[in-house]
């Protein structure tokens, strides 16, 4: 029986992506592509909101996968701090640019809706506010990892940053509720059927999410093959440095 | 085929033109490092074996 | 211990800072009312962050954060000390500084007492959370921007619990829950952030 840790080997991890890859991109591709389709061309307007509601197929999947793509930094931190599997850390550091760009298309998607609905393209709204500090978040992440140079070190370094991080995110979000009253609307979906949107919407919300959800770990699964090899790269040049010291 | 997206068509439009920029871009930047590394690291170990 | 200067430098900032808003938005005494909470609050935080690079910088340099860490004291207790001189040369001198400049902005009589108080609780969370910024970016040749941009989305809590403290109390509304929560973040940063520090640092010094 295979235990789920062997696909922490580096090696093992590269091997099975290199099958699973191209499978999860072509259908990341068909279900992104689908959702979107269905709900920009085959959607009716809302009576209320007209077609500003089709904006909804890119505005939730992309904020829901914003605070996923955190959530498993967070997971893949603890996993690096506790076991020590440099695929988790590389894994934490592959996603961050991927929930940014998320983080960026719900913040702009928000705003565009926003213009027509509220008037305003940008109102200090509770969960527009938790998003862009979010966003800072992700900027500072990112930044850590840049500027760390062994990549140990900055593995570690960012697993603290981003355990305090999410505790302060947390904190960041029901302080800004406390701060300003919003406009936002209350949750899209919800299992309780009488409160989320009408079901014609639904539908095609469910597979766009699905398409976001596949996209992300698709971009993340390339991302982090990326950074294996990065890894190695710095090793091998190090051994080089090295040999050439001991050389010269 | 296009639906009528009326008064809103210029937001609507909007939204979906940053957001699949976005990702078209995220997308793009992952490939094509990607594909750098990848070269590199083929470099250098070829390198280091003949070396 | 030393903190490393900047004692009279976050003050002055503060000043300078305080004294440009009313150029920037206009002497008019109404609209400086209503905006002096939100400018001390953000002047007093900016202050604080221009000398956090300096809380563990030059004891990384010269190598005593190496002997500190194989002394015979927790590193949590050396980050708890650290804070608390940052907060000593700063975090003190503002809040002590800042109803005078409370004047300056026309701030209302009723919120220079709710100015002191929430500056005086605030305060000790900034340094400790610039503290673990410190500890993150100390092994850095230029962390001083990077430190700001990791500290800074640290700071939203404080900054809004403390600066709606000193709004509602200009304004002559009840301030216990903004002030006890301000007072939770800074205990709470108080028990658990020398922890992260500390291991920050021990990272650092691998």
């Amino acid at each position: 029986m295979a235990s789920i840790w062997e696909y922490a080997n580096p090696r093992k991890f590269l091997a099975t992506t290199d099958v699973v890859l191209p499978w999860v991109t072509a259908l990341a591709a068909i279900t992104l592509v689908a959702g979107l389709i269905w709900g920009f061309f085959f959607t009716p307007d809302d009576y209320k909101q007209g077609s500003t509601v089709k904006i909804i197929y890119l505005h939730v999947p992309s904020a829901l996968m914003a605070i996923n793509a955190w959530l498993m930094m967070l997971v893949a931190s603890l996993i690096w701090l506790v076991r020590r599997h440099h695929v988790s850390a590389l894994a934490a550091r592959a996603a961050a640019p991927v929930g940014a760009t998320f983080t960026l298309i719900a913040l702009a998607t928000g705003a565009i809706w926003g213009q027509p609905m509220w008037g305003t393209w940008w109102a200090w709204d509770p969960r527009l506010t938790s998003f862009l500090i979010l966003f800072l978040f992700y900027l500072g992440y990112m930044a850590l990892w840049q500027a760390v140079e062994n990549p140990d070190t900055a593995a570690d370094l960012t697993s603290v940053l981003c355990i305090v991080g999410s505790v302060f995110a947390v904190l960041s979000r029901y302080a800004v509720n406390f701060w300003n009253q919003g406009l936002h609307q209350g949750a899209s979906l919800s299992l309780d059927r009488e409160e989320h949107v009408a079901d014609v919407f639904y539908y095609p919300l469910l597979v766009s999410i699905a398409g976001f959800v596949l996209l992300f770990i698709a971009l993340v699964l390339l991302r982090t093959r990326t950074e294996i090899r990065a890894r190695r790269l710095y090793a091998l040049a190090a051994r080089e440095r090295m040999g050439q010291g001991a050389a010269g | 085929m296009m639906p009528d997206l009326g008064k809103y068509a210029l937001a609507v439009l909007s939204a979906y033109g940053v957001s699949l920029v976005l990702i078209a871009a995220i997308v793009a930047q992952s490939v094509l490092r990607a594909r750098r590394v990848r070269r590199e690291l083929e470099k250098a170990e070829a390198r280091h074996r003949n070396g | 211990m030393r903190a490393g200067g900047g004692f009279g430098l976050g003050l002055g900032f503060f000043l300078i800072v305080t004294v440009l808003v009313p150029f920037g938005v206009g002497a008019e005494a109404g609209v400086l009312a209503t905006i002096a909470p939100g400018i001390l609050w953000v002047g007093a935080l900016l202050s604080c962050l221009l000398s956090l690079d300096r809380i563990f910088q030059l004891d990384w340099e010269d190598g005593s954060l190496d002997l500190l860490a194989t002394a015979p004291i927790p590193m949590e207790s050396v980050v708890l000390a650290k804070a608390a001189a940052h907060w000593v040369t700063t975090g003190l001198p503002l809040t002590l500084a800042a109803p005078a400049l409370g004047i300056l902005l026309n701030l209302p009589g009723a919120a220079f007492g709710w100015l002191t108080l929430s500056l005086a609780l605030g305060t000790p969370a900034l340094s400790l959370i610039g503290a673990f910024g410190a500890a993150l970016t100390v092994g850095l040749k230029r962390g001083g921007l990077l430190l700001s941009i990791l500290v800074l989305p640290l700071y939203v809590p404080t900054l809004i619990f403390g600066a709606e403290t000193v709004k509602r109390g200009a304004a002559g509304l009840a301030v216990e829950t903004p002030l006890i929560l301000l007072a939770a973040i800074t205990l709470g940063t108080l028990a658990l952030l020398p922890f992260a520090a500390a291991a920050a640092i021990r990272i650092n010094l691998r």
